[in-house]
């Protein structure tokens, strides 16, 4: 009985009781400070590298099923050849495909920038995990800028796509690349104020922080701003109906055409990463992270509630991936900058002025609840003004189709 | 020589040598990747100075902004893709003279300041109070608000000038 509970002990908060056993083990070893730092720093480094890796790998069979499921189509399980069951070791086996062929590489590549880019792309979307809580004393740094830096690198890498589109020697590439930097830009800054308003509200940018002060999630307190911030992180990681940097069968895969073998395998695998990245940022930021019931009892617990938030958010986006069309690159950036910026900007200026208004009511501190109430209302208050807005443009717009159409009539008859 | 010594070495010569890089690279958009990474080494000095907002910044406004923009206006000018352009042009001397009155006007500086170092340690919340700083009247209020001012007329600016009329 006694082992048995020390078990549980153990188990409810597994991983940090894994982690100051390993801590125990070196410093028994005699190790002493600079070592001690970088030995656990560094495995902690590759663990959480690495787990994006083994997510994806699973997110893409999971991908393939569930699309081959919704499209009617039989999934990998059926290529011909036994693939483990449910086809569950398809992944591995494109995986040692890409990793072993050839390694084509055209003429007038520009080498170092070509070659660099596809390591660079993955790089930049494993950094992220860095600063992503998995629970209450799981995260891989809790810097104090947390959310700012995950904005950061996502807006450096942009450059990527500059070097792998210009320097594959290859028009398509660079007119690729242009079109890659303009969609993920423009729609970088609706993505950029919505996290800022839940800055705001949670008055600090330290991701730990904005957990705690998730008491009520701030998807029912700000959820237009969790709208704007799906939309955006759609765009930024490249998924349909925003699908424009690849769009393989119109636009030629863009700024990765010349790449292939495992560096195209690069470019495949960010793109997932990214996707991951975007779900656990968005479940960190609006679904209220690792907490869920029991927390404080068994830590371990928060792990799994933000790996189920995490996968809700990456089965939403496959959802959305695998039932709708593309749009037009040109609608696409229309509907960022006409639609999705002001209401941004509209968004955040609502979310500070309620928020300051309510921090300035009631001077003796209020209620999360209260709070929560009177951001959604005002949240409301904005959907429905921009449902007029929305519905009187579509009015015009409507008139406008009508009146044209009656003069294509009227200008048939005349020249009868 | 401690850890850190050892980190300020190694971003120090990423500044300096992607500098380098930068001026004596013969097609322009290496020498615009050689002062993107320029630029990060620079946050990486930022970072061990424990002012991590400023090496964010560094690569959000220097990197994710300024790069790109660079780069863009590379491209965007004709023939300066592929070709491979001299080094220098016939301004070269004018240039070295500026290059080098400013080397010496900051050797000066350098020498004559006395540079007053704590060994304490960065105090806890300073990005809280940079925050605060920011919009306090008594503060940086004002030129905050002056380069929020020029940023929107640029903004302005620049819709209106594409503008179809």
């Amino acid at each position: 009985m006694e082992f048995l509970s020390r078990l549980l002990t153990f188990l409810s908060d597994a991983l940090v009781n894994i982690g100051a056993w390993f801590h125990g083990l070196l410093v028994g070893w005699g190790l002493g400070e600079p070592w001690l730092t970088l030995i656990t720093g560094g495995i902690g480094a590759l663990i959480l590298a690495f787990f994006p890796l083994t997510v994806v790998v699973f997110m893409i069979w999971a991908y393939r099923k569930i699309a081959a499921r919704m499209q009617g189509r039989l999934g990998p399980n059926s290529s011909g050849t036994w693939a483990g069951p449910y086809g569950i070791l398809q992944t591995f086996a494109d995986a040692i495909k890409m990793l072993v062929k050839e390694d084509v590489r055209p003429r007038g590549v520009d080498l170092v920038p070509y070659n660099l880019a596809p390591i660079l792309v993955v790089f930049a979307s494993m950094v992220l995990w860095a600063v992503v809580p998995f629970g209450p004393a799981v995260i891989g740094t809790d810097l104090s800028i947390g959310i700012f830096y995950v904005l950061a690198f996502s807006s450096a890498a942009l450059i990527v796509f500059l070097m792998a589109g210009w320097s594959s020697n290859n028009k398509y590439a660079a007119v690729g690349a242009f079109r890659a930097v303009a969609q993920l830009i423009g729609y970088e800054i609706p993505q950029l104020l919505a996290v800022l308003a839940v800055v705001m509200v949670a008055g600090s940018l330290r991701m730990q922080d904005i957990v705690a002060q998730q008491d009520v999630a701030f998807l029912f307190q700000l959820p237009m701003t969790a709208l704007i911030f799906f939309l955006a992180s759609m765009a930024e990681i490249n998924a349909r109906p925003f699908e424009l940097l690849e769009a393989e069968s119109e636009l030629v895969c863009g700024y990765f055409i010349e790449y292939g073998g495992m560096k195209f395998g690069m470019f495949y695998l960010a793109e997932f990463m990214n996707s991951t990245a975007v779900a656990a940022i968005f479940a960190t930021l609006f679904l209220g992270g690792w907490r869920g019931p029991w927390v404080d009892q068994a830590p371990i617990l928060g792990t799994v509630w933000f790996l189920l938030k995490m996968g809700l958010m990456i089965f939403l986006w496959m959802l959305i991936q695998i039932t709708l069309p593309r749009l037009r690159i040109d609608q696409m950036l229309a509907f960022n900058w006409k639609f999705l910026v002001p209401l941004a900007l509209a968004n955040l200026c609502l979310v500070g002025l309620v928020n300051k208004g309510i921090t300035e009511a009631f001077p003796g501190g209020v209620s999360a609840w209260t709070r929560a109430g009177l951001l959604l209302v005002a949240n409301i208050v904005l959907f429905l003004a921009t449902w007029a807005v929305v519905a009187a443009h579509e009015r015009k717009a409507q008139q406008r189709r009508l009146a044209w159409e009656q003069a294509q009539v009227e200008g048939a008859e005349v020249s009868a | 020589m401690t850890l850190q010594h050892v980190l300020f070495l190694v971003f120090g010569a990423v500044a300096l040598g992607a500098a380098i890089g930068m001026v004596t690279a013969r097609r322009v958009f290496h020498a615009a990747l050689w002062m993107l990474l320029s630029f990060f080494g620079v946050a990486g000095l930022y970072v061990l100075l424990e002012a991590p907002f400023f090496a964010a910044a560094q690569l959000f406004v220097y990197m994710g902004a300024i790069g790109i923009l660079i780069i863009f206006a590379i491209m965007l000018t004709r023939g300066m893709m592929r070709q491979r352009l001299p080094r220098v042009n016939d301004q070269w001397w004018f240039a070295g003279l500026l290059a080098a009155v400013l080397l010496g006007v900051l050797a000066w500086l350098i020498w004559q300041g006395p540079w007053p170092v704590s060994a304490a340690a960065v105090p806890e919340g300073s990005l809280h109070r940079l925050g605060t700083v920011l919009v306090d009247p008594e503060g940086y209020a004002l030129p905050f608000e002056v380069a929020s001012v020029l940023l929107v007329m640029s903004l302005i600016g620049a819709v209106t000038i594409v503008r179809e009329r």
